[in-house]
């Protein structure tokens, strides 16, 4: 059954989701598109692209269309559809929720002690290469055109990444900009 | 008004005007609740940053679900948790509708083909600014490089890497780094 599914799906990457929406975006990925199947790599950067220019954490606008789109794709009707994608928001949502009531005071009470000091001193690294997994899986023939199918494609493709790579880190262009003029050149070039 | 119309109306706000994520959020929410509001001092609002880094979910909501609890316990928390999701949850579905529509259509796919390999880049740009936060230094800086490779070359789940490498730092500190 989707719903139940995507209830104990997007709860189980609610309480694990340490290091923010990027980092999310890799559980996101290895449960709904790897294991589940819900959807394609394709529509998956779609809606990582959808999420980054639309108001908002990055992770509840993922986890609304992700259940949005897993709902549809088991055929279901739209309305339907609306239900499951709140009933994914909600669930990244409630386990952290009850998780911060019941042990904020105990944290601030010991957030210099030097176990949560240990915790995050190897924790933080292991996000840093969650966060590179994100990047490396997306990097597929299915997003960047296959080198021998269509070297045209690919070449586009490789030179937009350094682009925006570029002109992000060094440049500090808005990611919603790049998005629009990357949509821009796709539709010019191809 | 109510507290919990004025709270939900703030969080509503935060919500529906910061656009590329939690980080962006601090500011904004800073500003309403610690300056204009006066819910919280700013040390109060630091130990609110402390709980949102330290617990896992997502940051803005983390924030805004103990600011709420801290005002008016379980439900003021509830009320600033919804408040933060609901314009995201909104605006996602008028475009996902939308956008169901008019996927499959030449034009949508071209843009979509420009957009694609932007989107990798820009996932990076996160994992860098990461890196600086991490600290990495010659003893450490395999983590990151084990566990990308581990989920991304081998397929290992990454709530595993998650959990090795908290317990995994927390027995290296208690048995070998006393």
């Amino acid at each position: 059954m989707i719903f139940l599914q995507l209830f104990l799906v997007f709860s189980k990457i609610g309480i694990f989701n340490f290091g923010g929406g990027y980092a999310m975006l890799t559980l996101i990925q290895d449960e709904v598109v790897n294991k589940h199947h819900w959807m394609t790599v394709n529509e998956f950067t779609d809606i990582v692209a959808i999420s980054q220019s639309t108001p908002g954490p990055i992770g509840i606008n993922c986890a609304t269309y992700t259940g949005y789109t897993a709902v549809i794709h088991a055929g279901y009707p739209t309305w339907l559809a609306v239900l499951g994608a709140i009933l994914a928001s909600i669930s990244v949502i409630w386990l952290p929720f009850i998780l911060m009531v019941s042990i904020s005071k105990f944290l601030l009470k010991h957030s210099k002690s030097t176990a949560v000091n240990d915790i995050f001193s190897t924790l933080r690294p292991v996000i840093v290469g969650l966060l590179a997994a994100a990047a490396i899986m997306l990097m597929s023939k299915e997003n960047f055109g296959d080198p021998s199918e269509s070297p045209f494609v690919f070449t586009v493709s490789i030179i937009i990444f350094l682009l925006t790579f570029i002109g992000t880190r060094l440049y500090k262009i808005s990611p919603i900009a790049i998005i629009l003029l990357c949509g821009l050149a796709g539709l010019l070039i191809y | 008004m109510s507290v919990y119309t004025e709270m939900f109306l703030t969080f509503a706000k935060i919500g529906s005007f910061t656009i590329g994520g939690g980080y962006a959020m601090i500011q904004m929410m800073e500003k309403e609740v610690v300056d204009k509001k006066q819910w919280l001092t700013r040390e109060e609002f630091m130990d609110t940053l402390v709980v949102a880094q330290s617990t896992p979910g997502l940051f803005a909501i983390d924030m805004a679900s103990h600011i709420g609890w801290k005002l008016k316990g379980v439900k003021g928390g509830i009320v600033g948790a919804l408040a933060t999701a609901v314009p995201s949850i909104i605006a996602i579905l008028l475009i996902a509708i939308f956008f169901q529509t008019f996927k499959d259509n030449v034009y949508v796919e071209k843009i979509f083909m420009g957009i694609r390999p932007c989107v990798v880049a820009l996932i990076l740009t996160p994992c860098i600014s990461m890196a600086r936060k991490a600290k990495l230094n010659k003893k450490n800086w395999w983590l990151p490089v084990a566990t990308a490779l581990l989920i991304a070359c081998v397929g290992i789940s990454p709530i595993f890497c998650i959990l090795a490498g908290g317990i995994g730092g927390y027995l290296y500190g208690k048995f070998v780094h006393k």
